[in-house]
């Protein structure tokens, strides 16, 4: 079974979001780069199903090199081996594309990836993998299991509960907690990741969709108005005639 | 040259989210000088799409085949794939559910269409260009993003569209038939497993009522339950909460849980943390309550109360109990 975990390269959660001057970029100084936490779920639930069920796993991502360095990481994980499409990630589109391409190569049985990058939040590389591909997207799952070498058992969440779906190889999934509890690297796999192969292809030609223009920050909070706790239920009062939200 | 929205149903009626995808729809259209349709799949009944009128929607295509009462992605593409031809639809617009998600981003390659996701205004149109606006970095940022293709595809977000009401006009319904075979529900789910919720979804809720670990244990959330209810509100929490098991993940709201945008969100003994913050910064009003008083969520919040929540919840039920609604 080859399992591809395709990895984004995402700020920090805790970073601070800025925009260069002419608002037309986001602004990468100072800001540490981390694997996207959803991606984490995705690497290691498919490291779980290797040590079970046997097989390899490989990571994928689409970015230019400063992005080896979590790439890495992710081998440190457990994982076997990486490429990184050497391109700018210009859009999901363009992003998919790519990941459709090596996937279809490699002849990969299960192509996993977080729900959706924190930087992004597009929600849609999975599903446009899954169509150019030509088989199952299930998204957003949070169980995936073998039920034998041929058919997975997943559960994903739907507004108001869950679905139970059980697909042939191959498919694409997206992870979401509780999937698994997500690994960090040990010395021995930090050692070893030296060594593992990384190899870098160029990009499929490939249009892109959409065209991000500029970037804007939400206007800032008035500042708060604290209520005594002594008089606690004045703060309905508040929320009714003043903040007029019930 | 039409504007379609897809529209979902929950417990028969349609969701809160695709009034606020017609609404969005309607405006599209009505700025392209065209109509909004829509196409409905499923179980709703048939007044509540009549009733899209309101939302400025002139027809729904309404497809009930049995076998789609359950969410089959295929079978679901390709109603909708087929309503799009059919309506000439050079816009579709949908609300950014789940469903929404898995159903937009293969349709967008499959009509070789643009697709913006998170969508929280309506678009900018001049000429060619369309423009819309979409939360980025989990709610810290909005982007500008042009829709290049010819076909255009737009998610948006809960709760950022307010709901137009034009009463008293209907929309017409008419039954669509796709020819589905069986091969298009070879992927349907085992089994479908609802919560209870109290009718009250989270994703959809305009209040929010979240508890953290200052509540110290799973026996006391009846805090959190009484004061939701009290107000009509759906229950939530952090992720420490949900990680200690003492709520279900379903509830866990924050960057890598649920991303809610309520009108607003009450947070009981939650300190704050930037990756919770992630996941309720779009709420229009924060009420925070925390015996802390350098809890850092006091600096997002728009109310607060400094003290034990134990003292102050109760106060808070009686209250709200209280309210003429």
């Amino acid at each position: 079974m080859k399992i591809l975990v395709c990895i984004s390269n995402v700020p920090d959660t805790t970073s601070k979001i800025n925009f260069t001057s002419d608002n037309a970029a986001f602004d990468k100084n100072g800001v540490q780069f981390v694997i996207n936490p959803w991606d984490e779920y995705a690497l290691t639930r498919a490291i779980e199903l290797k040590e079970e069920k046997g097989g390899s796993v490989s990571v994928l991502n689409v970015g230019e090199a400063d992005t080896e360095q979590n790439i890495r990481k992710a081998l440190a994980i457990g994982a076997d081996d990486a490429i990184r499409v050497n391109a700018h990630p210009k859009d999901a589109f363009f992003v998919a594309q790519q990941i459709a391409h090596v996937a279809k190569e490699g002849a990969y049985d299960i192509i996993l990836m977080g729900k959706e990058s924190i930087d992004y939040n597009g929600f849609q590389v999975h599903g446009m993998v899954g169509e150019l591909l030509g088989i199952p997207a299930i998204t957003p799952a949070f169980k995936l299991d073998m039920l034998d070498d041929t058919t997975a058992r997943l559960e994903k969440e739907i507004e108001g509960g869950k679905e139970i779906v059980e697909v042939k190889l191959p498919f694409v999934a997206s992870a979401q907690q509780p999937m698994c509890e997500p690994r960090i690297p040990n010395m021995r796999g930090i050692m070893t990741a030296r060594t593992k192969p990384l190899n870098v292809v160029e990009p499929v030609s490939t249009e892109t969709k959409t065209e991000y223009t500029s970037y804007s920050k939400p206007e800032k909070k008035g500042g708060v108005r604290m209520v005594d706790a002594a008089n606690a239920g004045e703060l309905i009062t508040l929320l009714r005639n003043e903040a007029k939200v019930l | 040259m039409s504007v379609l929205v897809f529209v979902e149903g929950y417990n028969g009626e349609v969701k809160k989210s695709s009034l606020e995808a017609a609404s969005y729809g309607s405006q599209v259209a009505k700025a392209l000088g065209t109509d909004a349709k829509a196409v409905a799949i499923g179980e709703v009944k048939e007044e509540a799409l009549a009733a899209l009128g309101a939302q400025g929607i002139s027809k729904v295509l309404y497809d009930h085949d049995d076998r789609l009462h359950n969410f089959v992605a295929e079978a679901y593409l390709k109603v909708i794939a087929q309503a799009a031809a059919q309506e000439s639809a050079k816009v579709i617009v949908f609300s950014n559910t789940n469903v929404g998600a898995a159903l937009g981003s293969r349709l967008a390659v499959r009509l070789n269409g643009s697709l913006a996701t998170n969508v929280t205004q309506l678009p900018e149109i001049s000429g060619d260009s369309f423009t819309v606006t979409r939360g980025v970095f989990s709610g810290k940022a909005f982007a500008q993003v042009k829709l290049t293709s010819d076909v255009k595809l737009i998610a948006v977000k809960k709760n950022t569209i307010e709901i137009l009401n034009d009463a008293g006009t209907t929309a017409a319904v008419e039954p669509f038939s796709t020819g589905l075979s069986d091969a298009d529900f070879a992927a349907a789910p085992k089994e479908t497993v609802l919560q209870e919720t109290d009718g009250v979804l989270l994703q959809e809720a305009e209040i929010v009522v979240s508890g953290g670990r200052g509540l110290k244990g799973p026996e006391n959330w009846h805090l959190v339950e009484d004061l939701a209810k009290a107000l009509g509100a759906a229950t939530a929490c952090s992720k420490p909460v949900s990680d200690q098991d003492w709520r279900p993940h379903s509830e866990h709201v924050g960057q890598t849980g649920i991303t809610i945008s309520p009108n607003l969100y009450i947070a009981i003994g939650i300190s704050g943390a930037i990756q919770h913050l992630a996941g309720v910064n779009s709420s229009k009003v924060i009420v925070v309550i925390n015996k802390d008083p350098e809890a850092p969520f006091f600096k997002a919040a728009d109310y607060g109360i400094v003290g034990d929540a134990f003292e102050v919840v109760p106060k808070l039920i009686e209250a709200a109990k209280a309210l003429d609604r």
